[in-house]
Order: structure tokens, then sequence, then C-alpha cells
């Protein structure tokens, strides 16, 4: 088995986002991720699933050091990324890069792309000759070189998008977190971004943190896949077997809402389990089981006990009561 | 299948006046929808399928926008020769449409209720004379029609206080409680998340099914329409490109763009991800001469750069705007169809 990466053990981030009570002021707390625990081997492309507002994008803004975590580790080749210090180091600041979601607010409008491509490489690689690598990463990801003279603007949504991957390329990363890299993107240009990815993770043996909504899409792209609801994981899977025999209610409840095109994929979805009910306020997570709510199997135990992750076969771990071991051999 | 048509549109041209010179956005669009039919409305961001609704609704705003030619018959009279009182009642009985973006289509100052007494109110002189107590009840029945529990209370709340699947449900209520023969629904759902798209195109599924109403569905995720419509029509870069019963268009699609968008989409059976189409949408200022979609068209021959292709009958209901199946034009086209077709 290839060697783990990254690993994130049992990671939280608590924001707090106002008070109660005038005299004995209790603070509001988000549980925006609270214990998210994962691993990221060497070259894979582990995919991370939820809805808006279940924490995916905080874990990824603290796997790249723009958040610290409120408890947990994070560790880069088993050194710990938070190790007192309040500052990244510029050696993990190199290793690990992010791409965001939307591509126009992430590049400066101010700077042309010859600017923008030349920041990292200035900090991080000083010693190269920096128009050549700059040259050298626009063709990398297929732009001609004059686009270095362009500015964001006059570029489309694909391209910027392009852009800012050559960016995450100019510190020669190991990790790259992509965080709906193509959700801002026509369908018909998505192809082209993720395909280009896909090229550039072979060459470059690159490891993928891959935060979308997009199951199909992540059917098509990720090793693993983990589902992610109100900050918490509910299962995780290699991508195979996840889509073969998803086991959460809340992942089978995923998949049933998907539209797909074809028959075929229709036939490959789980029981229905029919939509319901709202996603709570992160502010007001329900007790127990967070997504009893919502569940159509729900019990008297989901109400009170936050059930544990449990494996229920190499490789596929699960969290509801459904799945605990007394259970499972009934 | 002899169906009334309820709505024809003919050679829509709408452009927009902009600095720098004028955007050919719509350019010359056909679409007919018949009494009872549920159209689907599918192409990509920026194709102009917000213009042409704002235009058959008169609520296009002029200037910039302007219409350079075309037709719009509702019940076969010339909306655009329409008095703007009697507009306002078609727009209230005749047709209602949902907004993309159930955040902006609500008014955040004013409670639901001071937002959908209004429009069932005004919606037809009968309505006007009603007392506020009925228009009271009809607001409530509205709101339980779209499954919203509590509805005396939501009357009274803010749109602020409602999450985003509870307001797009609302503006659905909104919608439909005037009764309308057609609706048109601008991406119901896109700003939400997949599980509530779900319950939310459910809804409005089964709400449309009970009243045989007209629908226009428009949405850029081709899936949703599998689900919903009888037929579809395909728009790119301000033409209708193809056209045809849904399950046809899913299990045989003919135009080259139409093969494209189906095939860059992410199938859950797997096997990669397409590369999609290359190049983009085009520069409405100085769109492509002929066939707007020839630079991105994988089979464009001369002719396409020349002509703009019309609509060809394939076969019964299934129409396309391309020149690989115009079986007139004899053979020139005939290898690259074969090989589109394959
Ligand atoms: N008020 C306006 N002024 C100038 N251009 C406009 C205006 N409204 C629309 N356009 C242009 O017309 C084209 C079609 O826009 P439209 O909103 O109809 O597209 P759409 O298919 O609905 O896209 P989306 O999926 O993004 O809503 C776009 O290029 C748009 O920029
Ligand atoms: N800086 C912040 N301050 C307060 N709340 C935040 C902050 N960042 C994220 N949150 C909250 O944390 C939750 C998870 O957010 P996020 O990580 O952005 O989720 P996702 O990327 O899945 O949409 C949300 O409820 C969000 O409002
Ligand atoms: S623990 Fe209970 S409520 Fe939670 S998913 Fe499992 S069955 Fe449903
Ligand atoms: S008319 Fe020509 S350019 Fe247009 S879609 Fe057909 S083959 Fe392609
Ligand atoms: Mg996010
Ligand atoms: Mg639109």
């Amino acid at each position: 088995m290839t060697e783990d990466i990254l690993t994130i053990t049992d990671l939280k981030k608590h924001f707090v986002i106002g008070h109660n009570g005038l005299i004995h002021r209790t603070p509001i707390t988000v549980k925006a991720v609270d214990g998210v625990s994962l691993s990221l081997r060497k070259g894979e492309t582990f995919g991370l699933v939820g809805e808006s507002g279940s924490g995916k994008s905080t874990v990824a803004y603290m796997t790249v050091g723009m958040y610290r975590p409120t408890s947990g580790t994070i560790r880069f080749r088993g050194e710990d990324l938070f190790d007192g210090s309040k500052e990244r180091s510029k050696r993990h600041k190199k290793e690990i890069q992010i791409v965001f979601q939307d591509p126009g607010s992430s590049l400066n409008p101010r700077r042309s792309i010859k600017d923008i491509l030349d920041l990292p490489l200035r900090i991080h690689q000083p010693q190269k000759n920096r128009l050549e690598e700059i040259v050298r990463l626009l063709s990398l990801v297929e732009l001609p070189p004059e686009y270095m003279y362009k500015y964001p603007r006059q570029l489309s949504g694909g391209e910027k998008q392009i852009v800012a991957i050559a960016r995450a390329l100019a510190t020669d990363p190991s990790i790259i977190v992509l965080d709906e890299p193509t959700s801002a993107l026509d369908v018909s240009i998505q192809g082209k971004v993720i395909n280009l990815l896909i090229r550039l993770q072979q060459e470059f043996e690159l490891s993928f943190l891959f935060i979308t909504h997009d199951l199909s899409l992540m059917r098509n792209v990720a090793s693993r896949v983990a589902i992610m609801y109100l900050g918490k994981i509910c299962e995780v899977a290699d991508a195979a077997e996840f889509f073969e025999n998803p086991l959460h209610p809340y992942t089978q409840m995923l998949l049933s809402s998907i539209p797909v095109l074809t028959e075929e994929e229709e036939a490959l979805k789980p029981v229905k389990v029919e939509s319901r009910g709202e996603i709570p306020s992160p502010v007001n997570v329900p007790p127990g089981c967070s997504f009893h709510s919502r569940c159509p199997y729900a019990e008297a135990i989901c109400k009170q006990v936050d059930p544990e992750m449990k494996e229920i076969r190499p490789g596929h771990t699960v969290r509801c009561h459904l799945f605990a071991s007394d259970r499972s051999q009934a | 299948m002899t169906r009334q048509p309820l709505l024809e549109i003919e050679n829509l041209r709408v452009g927009f006046k902009v600095y720098g010179g004028e955007l050919h956005v719509l350019d010359g669009v056909d679409f007919v929808v018949n009494k009872g039919e549920k159209v689907g409305l599918v192409g990509e961001t920026g194709c102009g399928k917000t213009t042409t609704m704002k235009a058959i609704l008169r609520i296009l705003p002029q200037p910039p926008g302007f219409i350079e030619s075309g037709v719009i018959r509702f019940h076969g009279r010339d909306l655009m020769q329409v008095k703007d009182r009697e507009m306002r009642h078609i727009r209230g009985q005749g047709i209602s449409m949902i907004f993309q973006d159930p955040t902006a289509a609500l008014n955040p100052v004013f409670t639901i209720g001071q937002q959908l007494e209004p429009v069932i109110k005004y919606a037809s002189p009968e309505n006007r004379r009603l007392p506020r107590k009925v228009i009271r009840q009809k607001a409530i029945q509205a709101l339980r029609d779209v499954s919203l529990a509590d509805p005396e209370r939501l009357l009274k709340a803010y749109p602020v206080q409602l999450s985003g699947g509870m307001r797009q449900r609302v503006c659905i209520g909104m919608a439909l409680a005037t009764n309308p023969e057609l609706l048109i629904a601008d991406e119901p759902g896109t700003s939400l998340d997949v599980t509530i798209q779900d319950q939310v195109l459910r809804l409005l599924h089964q709400l449309v099914e009970e009243r045989d109403s007209s629908v226009i569905l428009i949405t850029h995720t081709l899936g949703i329409v599998r689900q919903m419509t009888d037929r579809l029509y395909v728009m790119y870069a301000g033409n209708m490109v193809e056209t045809a019963p849904t399950r046809r268009i899913f299990t045989n699609p003919l135009h080259p763009y139409t093969q494209g968008l189906m095939d860059a989409v992410p199938k859950l059976t797997g096997g990669g991800v397409a590369h999609g189409i290359p190049g983009r949408i085009p520069d409405y200022l100085h769109p492509p001469t002929g066939c707007r979609f020839h630079p991105r068209c994988p089979h464009a021959m001369d002719i396409c750069r020349q002509k703009k292709p019309s609509f060809y009958t394939v076969e019964e209901a299934h129409q396309v705007a391309c020149f690989l199946y115009d079986t007139s034009s004899g053979a020139d086209s005939a290898p690259a169809r074969k090989e589109a077709l394959a």
C-alpha cells in the first residue's frame, strides 16, 4: 500500500459568531468542522463531498494553513503542520497548494498573468530563471506564452482556473487542495480542466484533496470518497466500493437525489431514499446523530448518542447506529 | 397528437446596446409550447435563455435591450401589440415566472404575506373585488400547496428568516397561486443543494401535473429536464439548435453541440471525464457568421461559415439546425453526416 502523505486527526474548527445573554455571556459557536479524520495517500485523489455549509472549505483552509484548527492535528509526512509556531513554515507552504472555487476573485485583477505566476516563484524558487519558469508553467497548462501579458479580466472562467492551477504548480508542491475547482464553470469547459489536472497529477505524482458537491464527477476522478454532513464525515470508502455499496442513509439520499442522463446510471443508484427535511443550521446541530432529523431509519438511540466511525469492510467506514457491531450480526 | 399551440415565438431577435456597439444576442429564435406540454430549455450560461423569457413577459429592460424583430403569440394573440394593462393580466393569470435566484426575487423588507397577497389580488379584476380575508385564505392555501408548514406564521415572516429551500418554495407557491396556464421556471433550485433541489423539483413536478399547466423549465443541468419534461429545446449562442421529444434527444442527440454537451457531463457509470467542447461561447459584439457554432464544431464545413442553417426535420417532431442534416444540399455533407450520426 502507498504511504500516507497527509494525515488529519480529529480536526476541529469552531467559530464564535456572537454571544448570548447580557451578564453571563455565553458564546454562540458554529462547529464548522467537528472531529474530522482522514488520510491522503501519495499520488491519489481523495474526494471530499458534501452540501454547502458541511465544512469542506474549512477543512481545506486548515490544510493549507489559512486557519488554525481549534483542536486536532494535520501531519505532512509525519510532521505536525501546527506545532506551536504561529506561521506555517515556508517549506510546508511550498508543499501544499490550493485552487479556489471562484476563479474570478482568486486572481488579483490588477496584476498580469506574468506577475501572478512570478510571485510564488520569487518566494519559493528564487534560484531559477523566473521568466523561463513562467513560460514553462504556461506550457504545462497548455496556454500560449503570450498569455503572460494578459490580465485576469481578459480570460474566460476556464482559463482563469487554468492560470490558478499554474500558480499552484509554481512552487512544485506535493499536494494540491482543489476546492470545487470546476463548479463555477460550464460543463463543456469542465472536462478540459479536469483532464489537465489528471495529466499533471500523473506527471508530477501529485496528491489531490478534491472538494466538490458533484458525486458524478467524483465517480470519475477519485480513488477514495468521503461524505461530510454538518462538520463530520459520515462515510469513507474506495470509489468503486463507495458507488457499488453505499451504506450511510445520507449517502443513499445524496445518490438518490442526483439527476442523471441515462438508464444505466439510474440503475446504479441505491434503494431510493427520498430526500426530506431541511439541512439544520450549523449553529443548532441536532444532538446524537446530526442526520436524525432527516433520516428515514432514525430510532430512539439516534437522537441521543452520536454514533462512532466503524470499519465495516477493509477501507469502508461508516458513522451510523445501523452498523453498530452488536446489530450488524443480527 | 394534435395539441393546440399555447405560446409561439418566431424569428425573435433581441440585442443590447452597450459601450462599444451592439450585442446581437438572440439570433432568430423559434420556439413553440403546446397546451399542457412540459418543455425543457437547456443551454450554457449566457446562451440567451433568460433573455428569451424576459422578452416573452415584456420585462426586458429597454434600453439597453431592444427587440429587432420577431413575433410572440400567446393563444394566437401578438403579445408585442397588447396594451400594458392587459399584459399585466396576462402576467397575472396567463403566464407566471419563477426566477433563477429566490433570494433576489423576494424583497427583503416586506413580509411573505405583503408580497404574496398583492400577487393574488391583482391577478384578475374578479380577485380585486375579493375581501382581504379571502385573499389571505388563498395566500395560506398557496403556501400549503407547496408543503410549507405553519403558513399563517410564514405570512408574517421576512425572507431572511427562511432557508433557501423554503424561499424557493415560496416563489413556486407565488407563481402557482394564480393558476397560470403557462409556468416559466428559470433554473429553479440551481442555487440549492442537491437533496433540497430534488425535493423542490419533485414538488414542482407534482403540482404542474395536477393542474395540467404548461411549463417551460430552464436549466443547464441536463439530468433535470430528463426527469421533468416531454420535449426539449437545446439553445446555443442565441439560437435554438435542436428540438425533439425529451427521451429521443437523450438517446439520439443529433446536433454536434447537443452531442458535445451530453458527452461532457460526467456519468455515474464512470469511464473518465470527456474533454468537453473546445473554445467558448462567442462574443456577441462580433458573433461568428453562418452557424454560430462553427468555430467549436468538429464537423464544420465551408457552408457553415457562410450560411445560417435552418431547422431540418429529421424525424417527426425531431428538428435540427445543422447542415449535416440537409438532405437537399447533396454530396458535400454526406460523409460528415454519417460520422456525426455514428
Ligand atoms: N441588461 C443587459 N445588458 C447587456 N447585456 C445583457 C443584458 N442582459 C443579458 N445580456 C447578455 O445577453 C447574453 C444572454 O444572457 P442571458 O441572461 O439570457 O443568458 P442565460 O442563458 O440565462 O445565462 P445564465 O445561465 O447565466 O443565466 C449574455 O451575454 C448577457 O451578458
Ligand atoms: N470565518 C468564519 N466565521 C464564521 N463562520 C464560518 C466561517 N467560515 C465558515 N463558517 C461557517 O462554517 C460552516 C462551514 O463552512 P464552509 O467550510 O465554508 O462549508 P462548505 O465549504 O462545505 O460550504 C458554515 O456554517 C459557515 O457559515
Ligand atoms: S445513526 Fe440513526 S439517524 Fe443517524 S444515519 Fe444512522 S440510522 Fe439515521
Ligand atoms: S451547421 Fe456546420 S458548424 Fe453548425 S453544427 Fe452543423 S456542422 Fe457544425
Ligand atoms: Mg465551500
Ligand atoms: Mg439565466
